[in-house]
This record gives C-alpha cells, sequence and structure tokens, in this order.
C-alpha cells in the first residue's frame, strides 16, 4: 500500500561490464598497481621453485627436460614475443622472418667469442663485450631489412621478411665463416661468480632464467616508455592507417625503421642470452619454423598488448616442453608437439580470436576491417 | 595565391590518372573540384597533400615550391586533409583523433584553444569524447576528419568527398559547417561528386574529365552552365 514511487532499479554494473579485471587494475591507485607488478615479478623470480609446491607442483613442471632450462627456454621466446609484438603488433608490419635477428644476435656472439671463429684472437672477446657489438649488428640488420621494405605492407612485407630469414639461414648453413651444421662451440658464458664458482655455469640453468628475466623487464619497461611516447602514437597511427597517419603529418618511413629496428634489438638480445646459455650454436636451430611459432605466440597472447605477448611467448615454449617426456601407449607426446598446437591454437582463434589478453585498440580495428569486408 | 598547380601530371604505374593539370586557389577562397567517378579529383588532393609523388609539373605552396616536399613537412607548411572514406582512426577515441590532428603542434594551450573550437563547431563530437573512432556513424566519423584536419591548423584544407554516403539533412549540415570554417578564416579546396551543392558554396570550380581541366569559373558561373548541368547536376 505503500505510495513511494518505485525508485529505479539502480542498475549494478557487472565486474565485466566494468573492464573485468583490466578495468579494476586501471582505477587502481598507482602503488597498487605496482604492488601487483612487484608481485608478478617476485613470483617469477621464484619459479625455478615451483616443482618443490606440494601436489601441484610435480603437475607444473617439465619431466623430459630439467624445469630450469625449460624456463629459460621460456625466457627468451617471451623476449622474442615482445620485440615481435613491437613490429607486428604496435607498428602492424607483419614480419614472418624474425628469427633472423634472433640469429645475428647469436651469430654476433659466437663469431667474436668462439675459438672456431675466423675473428678470434688468442685471447677471444668476453660474452659481455661481444654482447654491445652483436646488438648493434641486429640493429643494423632490422634497418637494412626495413629501408627496402618500407614501401611495402601485408602479405608482401611478410613474403619479403621470410626470405630475409630463409637467406640468414642459408648463408650461415653453407659458408665456412659460419660453419654451417658444425657451429661455433665454447661460446662463453656471462661473467661473475660467486665464492669461488662461476654463477653461470653448465649444470643448472637457473641463473640463465635469472638473468633472462631481468633482462625482460628492462625490455618492458623501455618498450612501455616508447609506447607512452610520441613514437608509440605514430607507431598507433601507422597501424590504424599508414595513409592517415602521413597526411596528419607522421614521417612514417621513420617510425617504420624505428620498428624495425627496435624488434631486431629485442631479437638480438634473445640470441645473445642464447648463445650465453647453449655454449653452442649451429645453423640448424634459426630454422623458420621458430619465426611462425613466435609470431603464433604474439597473436594467441593478444597482438599489441605486452601482457598478451608475455603470456603467448612463455606458453608456446611451455607447451612443447611440458609434453616432453610424457608417453601414451609408447609413443613420447613430444613428437605430437606441433599437432596438439596447432589444435591449441586453432581453438584459441575459435573462442577468443582477438587472442588471450588482447589489446583493446586492436579488437576495434579487427571489427572495423570486418565491416570493409562484409560486403562482398 | 595561396597554392598554384601548374601543369600537374601524375601516373599510377603505366595508367596516367593526370595529364597537365593547372590550378590555383587564393587566399581565403573556396574553391571546388567537381567530376565524375575516376576523373582524378583525389588524385590531385594526393598530388597536393604530397601522399604521391607527381610526374611532371610543380606545386607552389604560400609562394614556396613544395613539389618534391615530403607529406609530413607540409603539414607543418599548413597543408591538412581529411581523406576520402574518412580515415579516422578506429582504435583511438574521437579525443585521440583530434589530438593526432595536432600531430605537428607543440603548444599545449594552443592545442586546447583549437579542440574547444572543433568542439564547438561539432557539438556531437564532444559527447562522444571516449568513443573509439571505429563505433561512430558515418556521419559522425565524416565530421571527426574534418575536425581533426582542423587541428592542425591548416592554411589550406583540402576535403576529399565530404558528403560521401551522408543523408540528405547531414550534408547540409557539413556544407554549412564548411562554410562556417571558410569564414574563420581558413582556405578550402573541396573534391565534390554532390556538384549541386558544392557549387552554390563555392566561389570559384573547376571541371575535370579523365585526367583534365575542362572547364573553370566561379560557381555559379558553372551552376548555371548547360554542359554542367547536362553532366553533373542531373537537370537538362
Amino acid at each position: 500500500m505503500s505510495d513511494t514511487a518505485v525508485a529505479p532499479a539502480k542498475e549494478k554494473a557487472t565486474f565485466r561490464e566494468n573492464g573485468g579485471v583490466r578495468g579494476w587494475f586501471g582505477r587502481q591507485p598507482a602503488w597498487v598497481r605496482w604492488a601487483v607488478m612487484l608481485l608478478f615479478a617476485v613470483l617469477a623470480f621464484l619459479l625455478p621453485y615451483a616443482g618443490d609446491i606440494p601436489v601441484i607442483g610435480p603437475q607444473i613442471t617439465t619431466e623430459g627436460i630439467d624445469w630450469p632450462s625449460a624456463l629459460f627456454n621460456m625466457s627468451y621466446y617471451v623476449l622474442l614475443a615482445l620485440g615481435l609484438n613491437v613490429v607486428v603488433g604496435y607498428a602492424g608490419l607483419l614480419d614472418l622472418g624474425y628469427v633472423g635477428f634472433f640469429a645475428i644476435g647469436a651469430y654476433g656472439t659466437a663469431l667474436l667469442t668462439s675459438p672456431d671463429s675466423v675473428l678470434y684472437s688468442h685471447t677471444g672477446w668476453a660474452w659481455l663485450g661481444a654482447a654491445p657489438v652483436a646488438l648493434a649488428a641486429t640493429m643494423l640488420a632490422g634497418l637494412i631489412l626495413g629501408y627496402p621494405t618500407l614501401r611495402l605492407r601485408g602479405d608482401y612485407l611478410a613474403i619479403v621478411t621470410l626470405g630475409f630469414a630463409e637467406i640468414i639461414r642459408i648463408v650461415a648453413t653453407n659458408t665456412t665463416t659460419f660453419r654451417g651444421d658444425r657451429g661455433f662451440t665454447n661460446v662463453p658464458h656471462p661473467p661473475g661468480s660467486s665464492g669461488g664458482k662461476p654463477i653461470f655455469g653448465v649444470t643448472d640453468a637457473t641463473p640463465y632464467f635469472w638473468l633472462g628475466l631481468v633482462v625482460i623487464i628492462l625490455v618492458i619497461f623501455g618498450v612501455r616508455n616508447l609506447d607512452r611516447s610520441r613514437v608509440g602514437r605514430s607507431w598507433l597511427a601507422i597501424r590504424e592507417d599508414e595513409e592517415a597517419a602521413e597526411i596528419m603529418g607522421v614521417r612514417t618511413t621513420k617510425f617504420k625503421l624505428w620498428a624495425f629496428s627496435v624488434g631486431a634489438f629485442i631479437g638480438g638480445l634473445g640470441g645473445v642470452l642464447f648463445a650465453g646459455e647453449q655454449g653452442f650454436i649451429n645453423s640448424s636451430t634459426f630454422v623458420l619454423q621458430f619465426s611462425i611459432l613466435v609470431l603464433a605466440g604474439v597473436v594467441m597472447g593478444g597482438s599489441g598488448n605486452m601482457a598478451g605477448a608475455i603470456l603467448g611467448g612463455a606458453l608456446i615454449s611451455y607447451i612443447p616442453d611440458r609434453l616432453r617426456g610424457i608417453s601414451l601407449g609408447g609413443t613420447d607426446l613430444y613428437e605430437y608437439r606441433f599437432a596438439m598446437f596447432g589444435a591449441v591454437i586453432i581453438a584459441i582463434m575459435i573462442v577468443r580470436p582477438q587472442g588471450l589478453i588482447p589489446s583493446r585498440r586492436r579488437a576495434m580495428e579487427l571489427k572495423d576491417r570486418e565491416k570493409e569486408v562484409a560486403p562482398l | 595565391m595561396l597554392l598554384e598547380l601548374d601543369n600537374i601530371s601524375l601516373a599510377y604505374g603505366r595508367i596516367q590518372a593526370l595529364h597537365g593539370i593547372s590550378l590555383t586557389v587564393g587566399q581565403g577562397e573556396i574553391v571546388a573540384l567537381i567530376g565524375a567517378n575516376g576523373a582524378g579529383k583525389s588524385t590531385t588532393m594526393r598530388a597536393i597533400s604530397g601522399l604521391r609523388p607527381v610526374s611532371q609539373g610543380s606545386i607552389k605552396f604560400d609562394g614556396k615550391d613544395i613539389t618534391r616536399l615530403r607529406a609530413d613537412l607540409r603539414v607543418v607548411r599548413g597543408v591538412s586533409q581529411s581523406p576520402e572514406g574518412r580515415g579516422i582512426f578506429p582504435g583511438m577515441s574521437v579525443r585521440e583523433n583530434l589530438e593526432m590532428g595536432a600531430y605537428t603542434r607543440r603548444v599545449r594551450a594552443e592545442i586546447d584553444e583549437d579542440l574547444e573550437r572543433v568542439f564547438g563547431l561539432f557539438p556531437r563530437m564532444k559527447e562522444r569524447e571516449k568513443q573509439s573512432g571505429g563505433t561512430l556513424s558515418g556521419g559522425e566519423q565524416q565530421m571527426l576528419a574534418v575536425g581533426r584536419a582542423l587541428m592542425s591548423r591548416p592554411k589550406l584544407l583540402l576535403l576529399d568527398e565530404p558528403s560521401m554516403g551522408l543523408a540528405p539533412m547531414l550534408i547540409q549540415q557539413i556544407f554549412d559547417i564548411i562554410v562556417e570554417i571558410n569564414q574563420q578564416g581558413t582556405t578550402i579546396l573541396l573534391v565534390e561528386q554532390n556538384a549541386q551543392q558544392a557549387l552554390s558554396r563555392a566561389h570559384r570550380a573547376y571541371v575535370l574529365e579523365t585526367g583534365r581541366i575542362v572547364k573553370a569559373g566561379t560557381g555559379a558561373e558553372l551552376l548555371h552552365d548547360p554542359a554542367v548541368k547536362d553532366a553533373y547536376l542531373g537537370v537538362a
């Protein structure tokens, strides 16, 4: 009997409508965000001990490959995914030859340090001394690949970059200087010792993983700063509409070269780390599959989003390694890794075509492109 | 003259799109370029904004030769284009799109001033400030494209088919705004298929046919020219 007007039910927006986890994260004060990120970093550094967690620990760790090595593999895949994300995700340049930069980083290091190298003098370079030279070489390679391909787009660019990586692999396979399959041995490890023993040894990969993590964190901050600067804004404009970007006054050639060389630099970092950990590299490491795999990681994780690239990069390394050593009916599941991998990617692309942790802008761009295609 | 095109030719590969075009745009004018599909209207715009290199002829802007100048530097000099098919950035918000228009500028206070000006011209943009460009309707996207082109504070505004795909009401509205922008002091070169509107609003106009200018005159002259009427205005 009450005559009070029915107050309009105040619509309480659901968690999802408020932007889900990301929306929540964005609304937190700076210190909370930093604390969350710090927590993630600490957890990442503790990953080598994941096997000690009761019950679930052994489910997480790998069987066919020792856990620290698997973690190190993940770290350089994540690095590569972060680098490729700059090229593909930010600037929108489809690069299918990303392994080329990884190779140049690794070969640059090996050429300067390995006793097998023609450049080897009696002293040899230390790993740390070779790293900047190798990185400079990869950045230069990025510019060399970038410059002639500036006017190419989409599929055409993809084919040329693919060719670029194949040229590097074939040159490495067939020239005496690069030693083909025999490869370079005794590439020195990173420096440092504690208690008379070198930190970076051959038995335990944990320190390499930590080193990889440190590099990843530095790269994340570097890329984040770039993304929020004028450079990032220019990449975004180029990706969304290159011609419109040019009309706005964006010097598109310059920023595309920037993307290529930043991407190359990060890929090179992966290669330098890889050579330092393995101590041995040869040409059969740098196959086309590698580029495709990293690209799959970026797309799967969420192109254009760093968190997505990190997750994707980690998964493309983790899934196959986790399958190693598990046998089903007498065959090692590892043998089926690419088949299973393909199935996983297809499943993700059906369920979440914009990637596991998508970039909101990219999702909008995809929709916009669909509109263009729809009338056909 | 603010803009002078002298004998411009341009080719896409082997296809010659422009055959020696000469035209001028004076300070404070609205000049319209009308013609059928494929006549070379948009190509002329692309030559002026620097998106395509010309194979012959010269372009002078504000007294200086800009024939070989890079597109991004032409923006700095004061040429701004609202491209055909709008070309807005779909993943950027309305505000970010407008900020992109001010890419070449540095003084924050001036940029904010121009943002207010654009919001004044297009109140709808203010309402949609935070919305992604890709979610806007066709008419809104057109307004955004024009507004964005204004954000560089251009001396010359190039408008490529501002009425394309718009409802008749909106066409009226967008042309009203074009005249308003011109009265505020911006020179405008306008490419249009809607010859009726373009000719009645422009001070002067050129008629383009297969890459050549076939007629020039004041808007009123061309509006009453029998040949133009027949070909472009749909009345005998």
